[in-house]
């Protein structure tokens, strides 16, 4: 099978599933109304001081984004499982890494959706200067969801299929995620304090490494994970 | 298993047995070593002999997690449960290893800096290899089929393994407010003999308690399978339920 193919498979797979979560938005609207309600929970625990609240924006919205995206990676696996439709993609021939990537790609198009309405509605209610950062900010969003999305996807493929699945997903996942919420929290931090410091740089490397060692290691990992 | 099952030899394996009271009166001696032997330190006074306990257990819990990321590879490549079973083992013995260096960091820090807990590299990294290792033993816990458990946890403690260095480092640039870190150099050699011996003294004890556990899974294991065995065994004289 060439590289092409399976990119061609990984695709088809990123489009089922997101034609699926299309049609019935249940999973979207479920995801984005929790995740809005931790950003009010959030602002009724640490406010109603505004600078108070504007220090600690950077931390809520990404904690916000963890908190919402847990939710969401067991749902793509037990989609297939519900069915028994997890045995027929594996029975397809060619790589297996197609499924993850592909289940990465469609995690990640769904959580960055989310994201385009979280945002702008943190920065209403926590009064942040959303456009003054410029593109940095978009970057260090995209890097951090990548990484996020990249392990979610990687140990939902084991917690979805365990016992106690709900709370086994965070439990493996957030401890592995701490260098990625340090650099994706100080990174947005410094960018929203226009980088006064010009502490965001080194931030975003790395969240770039810790991205790429991530993104080798589990798509190589998966086939163990995923094979019968 | 089965036929050749000898209970005197299973239950009470002498070689275990023998080394698990060497490494406990190694553990006394050195501790006492240390404790008796050493003077105490000019600032911390006493208080710096939970340093021959703090140490060890901090780096056999390192050391625990590296051996449960080989034992895990191992499985990978050789296909044979006895080396899941082992990298379970080391891992159960691992995490009480890494609680025992939280706890003594803990008591450490309130005489010394005054609080029970900071933000600090070492210290961080360590309560996430303790959460770490939680989530290694609760998915083994969530899981049934013990093939497809096995390649899970390799590949748990795979990534897990990677994450360890890059979760220091992080916290360390997030901030710092540790002593550096303590090598033979750094500390007065009267204290070096004692804390290596206490080093392997722990290690021992890791050991022992790995060796332990594994001997207990085994025997857990050696039994389900004969109980199994003996519910498929078919019924003869057309007996019927």
């Amino acid at each position: 099978m060439s590289v092409a193919s399976e990119l061609a498979r990984a695709r088809a797979i990123a489009w089922k599933d997101l034609t699926a979560e299309r049609r019935t938005k249940a999973n979207f609207n479920a995801v984005l109304f929790f995740a809005a309600l931790v950003l009010l929970l959030f602002g009724f625990a640490l406010g109603p001081d505004n600078d108070a609240l504007r220090g600690a924006a950077a931390g809520v919205l990404w904690l916000t984004v963890l908190f919402g995206g847990v939710l969401s990676f067991n749902r793509s696996y037990e989609m297939e499982l519900e069915g028994g439709a997890l045995e027929a993609l594996l029975l397809y021939p060619g790589d297996r890494r197609a499924l993850f990537l592909g289940k990465l790609l469609a995690n990640l198009a769904f959580l960055l959706l989310v994201e385009l309405v979280l945002v702008p509605l943190a920065a209403v209610l926590y009064d942040l200067p959303l456009f003054r950062p410029g593109p940095g900010l978009f970057g260090v969003i995209i890097l951090g969801t990548l990484g996020f999305v990249t392990l979610g996807t990687f140990y939902a493929a084991m917690a979805s299929r365990a016992r106690a699945r709900e709370v086994l997903l965070p439990l493996l996942l957030f401890p592995m995620l701490v260098p990625l919420l340090l650099a994706a929290v100080e990174a947005t931090k410094a960018l929203l304090a226009r980088d006064l410091m010009g502490d965001a740089g080194s931030w975003i490397r790395l969240l770039v490494v810790f991205d790429v060692i991530f993104l080798v290691a589990s798509f190589f990992a998966f086939e163990y994970v995923i094979e019968e | 298993m089965g036929t050749g099952f000898d209970a005197a030899r299973v239950l009470r394996p002498r070689g275990l047995q023998f080394f698990g009271w060497f490494a406990l009166l190694f553990f006394l001696a050195s501790q006492a070593g240390g404790l008796l032997l050493t003077p105490p330190d000019r600032d911390m006074g006493h208080l710096q002999k939970i340093m021959y306990v703090h140490v060890p257990s901090a780096w056999m819990s390192l050391l625990a997690y590296a051996i449960v990321f080989g034992f895990g590879v191992m499985f990978l490549w050789k296909r044979d449960l006895k080396w899941d079973l082992m990298a379970a083992a080391t891992a159960e013995a691992g995490i009480v290893f890494t609680g025992l260096a939280l706890l003594t960091g803990s008591i450490w820090g309130r005489p010394t800096w005054g609080i029970w807990w900071t933000w600090d590299a070492r210290l961080t990294s360590e309560a996430v290899l303790f959460i770490m290792y939680a989530g290694y033993l609760a998915l083994r816990a969530m899981t049934d089929d013990e093939m497809r458990r096995a390649r899970w946890s390799a590949a748990i403690a795979a990534l897990g393994f990677l994450n360890t260095y890059i979760v220091y480092m992080s916290v360390r640039w997030w901030r710092t407010l540790h002593q550096i870190q303590s090598s033979p150099s750094t500390v007065d050699p009267q204290y070096v003999l004692f804390l290596r011996l206490n080093a392997f003294a722990f290690l021992f004890i890791l050991i022992w308690f790995a060796a332990s556990r594994y001997r207990v899974a085994r025997l857990t294991r050696d039994i389900e399978e004969s109980v199994e065995e003996r519910a498929l065994r078919p019924q003869t004289e057309g007996v019927h339920v």
